[in-house]
């Protein structure tokens, strides 16, 4: 049997890999927003919140003298000291990295130092190039493992966030698939591809699993009462309808037809696995509105509408 | 209940194996016609049938159903298998007929299906 055991273990082992591999450099944020010893503490908290930081290296003409957190912030305007100079709170006694370390020396001073943040430095300049944070090395590790990280892909640019953003009054994706009667080897294969369709689409599985359902019934109706048909999907936001017309033998007695356990199937359909006179039921449990049209000897129109 | 369980259970052979065996099922749902596994089969469920034709297994991809053991002594068709390793589903089968294996499976704590 198929276990996910391996491959999770594969994925740890090579975490392990990466963590040797991978420099501070590949990791670290190289946009760096810095502040100047005289800045004061009111100067700092609308720069941490302006570029949504939680922390930012203090720079003395071109040097690096400090580091200052939100934690420094608030410990401040706790005191009400919002008016005095940032270098009166950094710490002047940071640590910082190298831009060519591998990441297992920022995972080990991390938890030496409990620090939040590092300075990253050029071994040779000495001058400052990037900041590091645990969430960077997170998401460059997330980023080379793509573990989970193509699933987040997809989820973000799921096909239904474009379909959404396409601007019209009305917007409508039609899928239409072809039924032919009587042919068993390959009668669900409609409803199989419309379900494919509809989950690449971004569908929730529960609604797509009402829809399939049901159009899969009328597929087999298709397939056992008439010479075939046509099944048509329409996709809309907050909707899906399907129409299933058919030009056989239409339905004498909808009302009839619609009844639990109602069935006109022949002994060798039984033996196929259907005639249990369940098909229609089901379809108008599964679906949220429902409308059935049939003239004898014209044929039928079924239409369903499934809220998403 | 446990996959494995299910395969000591039923004294089954398993056809195709894509999951693991301590893979938990929670229900069951048993017919011959497909309509009626339809009314009431819940995702993950186990669907016991008699029947081998493709339809099988089409039914058990639209109601999200992963494992398929067939009844009987049953095997099931080419077109059958081959539609069920597309989509990753366990085949199972057993000789024990339909009676018999919800009997035992009942009997042992799994649980029939909720409406759709
Ligand atoms: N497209 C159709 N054209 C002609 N007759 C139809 C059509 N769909 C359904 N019927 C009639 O309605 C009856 C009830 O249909 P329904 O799908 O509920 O049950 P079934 O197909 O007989 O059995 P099951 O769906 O349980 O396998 C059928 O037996 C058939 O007489
Ligand atoms: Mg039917």
């Amino acid at each position: 049997m198929k276990s996910n055991g391996v491959n999770r273990t594969l994925q740890a082992a090579r975490t392990q890999e990466l963590i040797y591999e991978l420099k501070v450099q590949q990791a670290m944020t190289t946009k760096v927003i810095t502040v100047e010893p005289e800045n004061t503490m009111e100067d700092l908290r609308q720069i941490l919140k302006l570029h949504q930081l939680s922390g930012t290296p203090v720079m003395n003409e071109g040097d690096l003298v400090g580091i200052v957190s939100v934690e420094d912030l608030i410990r401040s305007l706790l005191e009400g000291n919002g008016s005095e100079p940032v270098k009166q709170r950094m710490s002047a006694n940071f640590v910082t990295l190298y831009a060519d370390e591998p990441l297992v020396h920022a995972v080990q001073k991390f938890e030496r130092h409990g620090f939040g943040r590092f300075p990253v430095i050029d071994r040779k300049t000495k001058e400052l190039v990037g900041i590091l944070t645990k969430g960077d090395i997170i998401r460059c590790m997330l980023q080379r493992l793509e573990i989970d990280f193509h699933e987040q892909e997809i989820r973000r640019y799921k096909p239904s966030d474009w379909f959404a953003e396409l601007e019209s009054d009305r917007t409508t994706l039609g899928l239409r698939y072809l039924i032919q009667g009587r042919n068993f080897q390959r009668a669900g294969e409609a409803s199989s591809k419309l379900k494919q369709n509809l989950r690449t689409l971004g569908i929730a599985p529960e609604a797509v699993r009402r829809i399939t359902i049901a159009s899969y019934e009328a597929e087999m109706n298709l397939v056992i009462f008439t010479g075939g048909g046509e099944l048509s999907a329409f996709v809309e936001p907050g909707k899906v309808t399907i129409t299933v017309v058919d030009h056989g033998p239409g339905i004498p007695d909808i009302e009839r037809a619609m009844q639990p356990g109602y069935s006109t199937a022949p002994d060798w359909v039984r033996e196929l696995g259907f005639g249990a006179g369940m098909g229609l039921p089901n379809i108008k449990n599964c679906s949220n509105e429902l409308k059935l049209d049939s003239k004898v000897g014209e044929g039928t129109n079924l239409q369903f509408t499934v809220f998403t | 209940m446990t996959l494995r369980e299910i395969i000591e259970t039923l004294q089954a052979k398993v056809v195709l194996d894509n999951h693991d065996e301590r893979m938990v099922v929670e229900r069951a749902r048993a017919s011959d016609l497909m309509s009626d596994v339809l009314t009431r089969v819940n995702p993950g469920a186990l669907l016991l049938t008699g029947l081998t034709t493709p339809q099988s297994i089409y039914t058990a991809e639209m109601a999200d159903v992963t494992v398929v053991c067939y009844v009987r002594g049953k095997r099931p068709q080419e077109e059958t298998l081959r539609l069920a390793e597309e989509r990753g589903l366990v085949l199972l089968s057993t000789d024990l007929p339909m009676y018999e294996s919800c009997g035992r499976l009942y009997k042992k704590g799994l649980k029939g299906g909720t409406e759709t």
